[in-house]
């Protein structure tokens, strides 16, 4: 491994991947994105950062000062089947406010993106995993739907990790 | 016979999810319905059985913004039914921590959900395309708020460091000097924002409002005091149930709050402003006077100046607090649970927030009454569109429903706590 190569992985070390589960684990399939950060944090590697977060957008904001990839998980509620897994890259394209409707916060997921992207605060890569819930109730526990999902979303997701922490061509 | 329907799906801006109805018939408004219809959340029902020390760990779920208010007023329930009194430093900490609450939820209500009605913008994404700077400086100070919470509360969402009795760990003195650092500037930045939102326009309106909230002979209220109003008023915590009550209406999950044989009231900064203006700093006042505030302000939609004012309060108090501050000996008193009842009121961003419990001799939670300020405020909310639409008919279709979507901020209601989900729609026949 180059000098150079070196350099560029250590830049990218402690804060370089951040990865962050939100939801409300009393809400039934809204806690996924908090399970999904669970299984992160046994199978990351040490330099991937994993947090949760309740759902409140500006936190978010904060959280991703420092990151250069960014992936968020969270439940969404679009009218599409349970369990479905929507990916959507920021930079490509905005990111659908009715999506994230069971947020109980005046400024949650959607607002927080799009205000970051106003003031140019977007992190260099940020990736949306959006899995659709089937029940938002008071309550603890994924629907069958939502469970499988989780899998997937997990498989995808240390894909991701894995090519934002390969060394890119010099 | 002419009618008209404004119909808004969902009013954004406001934390949790309602609906609100207007029907206009021949230039006078013939309904009004503030419609809250997500199931209650039955905390009041599961805290029976549950030990007393859980009460605040339980009730700080109830509202992912203001999760210190429900902490106090469960701690200063307890204290009351047990005779316990909390004082000296950890009193301090106790409007420390409500001091961080404060600055996080007026900065986001202030900056991210009012200001966008006065600027004209939809919502503060676009406004931040324009006004870079003053978006930062609100995301800046909310951040002072978070930090103050997180150090004391053990994490900024629904904190776990508060108990009966005190605290579960306190900071050394050299852990606060970092926050007083960002205060000192959040405190100059509560300034400028006093003086941004004394530039906005306001409707002319003004109500004969009761406004109800916690007054205490030293100081600006969070923790303590006795319960006043503008028209006599004057109780204990313990009498709450004495001059208020809560009605069920129909078209509402949240019960209705009226003072006994009065009716509506107005609670949250505007009350707490109007009723302590001169508990106060002296650089709050001075801020509030210089930008046209007087005294006493009947205007709902100038509350947007008087949470800056609190901002600057409690910007200025932090510091107070943090300059004072010696670590305690122990971070929490002696708790010994026995049969009785127990009465707390704090002072929420919102307004006040009520607690009582009942507790067998071993500490058990027998019986819970909890009326956020969102409740008591909803007659009023109501109340102000009767009152607000018929002098603005004129105004085009659009134009009225962002008003009337304006007007119902003034109040940042947090359904969450009262129970969930804004709607608004008006219907003109």
């Amino acid at each position: 491994m180059s000098k150079r190569m070196v350099t560029k992985r250590s830049a990218q070390n402690k804060h370089g991947i951040l990865i962050v589960g939100i939801g409300n684990e009393y809400r039934s399939d809204d806690a996924i994105g908090l399970h999904v950060a669970q299984s992160l944090k046994k199978q990351a590697h040490g330099y991937v950062n994993v947090i949760e977060k309740s759902g409140d957008g500006t936190a978010f904001m904060e959280c991703w000062e420092n990151a250069h990839t960014v992936i968020l998980i969270d439940a969404v509620y679009s009218g599409t089947k349970p369990g479905t897994i929507h990916r959507i890259d920021a930079h490509a394209e905005p990111i659908p406010t009715n999506f994230f409707h069971y947020s109980t916060h005046a400024f949650g997921v959607a607002e927080a993106i799009e205000l970051a992207r106003s003031l140019n605060q977007l992190p260099g890569h940020l990736i949306v995993y959006g899995i659709e819930g089937k029940c938002f109730q008071a309550g603890v526990g994924l629907s069958l739907e939502v469970e499988r999902a989780a899998q997937e979303v997990l498989t995808r997701i240390l894909h991701d990790i894995h090519s934002a922490a390969r060394p890119q061509p010099s | 016979m002419k009618s008209k329907t404004i119909k808004v799906d969902y009013l954004a801006r406001v934390e949790g999810e309602g609906s609100l109805y207007v029907k206009i018939k021949d230039k006078s408004v013939v309904d009004v319905k503030f419609k809250i219809f997500e199931p209650p959340r039955f905390f009041e029902a599961f805290l029976r059985g549950r030990n007393f020390s859980e009460a605040p760990d339980i009730t700080a779920r109830i509202c992912g913004i203001c999760p210190i208010a429900y902490q106090m007023s469960a701690v200063h329930a307890m204290e009351d039914a047990f005779d316990v009194t909390v004082d000296g430093q950890l009193r301090a900490l106790r409007r420390l921590i409500y001091c961080g609450e404060w600055i996080e939820s007026h900065a986001l209500h202030v900056y991210m959900l009012h200001a966008p009605d006065f600027l004209g913008y939809a919502d503060a994404i676009r406004m931040a395309k324009d006004h870079p700077a003053i978006v930062q400086r609100g995301l800046q100070l909310k951040k002072t708020g978070n930090d103050i919470v997180a150090l004391l509360g053990g994490r900024e969402i629904h904190p776990i460091n508060v108990r009966v009795g005190g605290f579960y760990k306190v900071p050394a003195k050299r852990d606060l000097a970092p926050l007083a650092e960002r205060l000192k500037w959040a405190r100059d930045a509560a300034l400028e924002t006093v003086r941004w939102t004394a530039t906005l326009n306001f409707p002319d309106f003004e109500q004969d409002y009761e406004f109800v909230a916690l007054h205490h002979p030293d100081e600006y209220p969070f923790n303590e005091g006795r319960l006043v109003s503008n028209k006599g008023l004057d109780i204990s915590v313990r009498d709450y149930d004495d001059s208020f009550t809560e009605e069920h209406v129909q078209h509402s999950n949240a019960l209705h709050s009226v003072i006994k044989g009065r009716g509506a009231f107005f609670v949250g900064p505007l009350a707490r402003y109007n009723l302590n203006f001169n508990r106060l700093s002296l650089l709050a006042q001075e801020a509030a006077r210089s930008a046209g505030l007087s005294p006493v302000c009947y205007n709902p939609f100038q509350s947007i100046i008087v949470r800056s004012v609190e901002i600057l309060y409690a910007c200025n108090e932090a510091l107070r607090i943090i300059d004072q501050y010696e670590k305690p000996d122990s971070p929490s008193v002696q708790v010994q649970p026995r049969t009785g009842t127990g009465y707390g009121c704090t002072e929420a961003p919102r307004g006040i927030l009520y607690h009582r419990y009942s507790m067998d001799d071993t500490g058990v939670i027998l019986d819970a009454q909890i009326v956020p300020p969102t409740s008591q405020n909803q007659k009023t909310i109501e109340n102000d569109l009767w009152q607000f639409i018929p002098k603005h008919l004129d105004l085009p279709q659009e134009m009225l429903t962002l008003q009337c979507e304006q007007a119902i901020r003034n109040y940042d209601p947090c359904i969450s706590c009262a129970t969930h989900f804004l709607k608004l729609r008006v219907d003109r026949e």
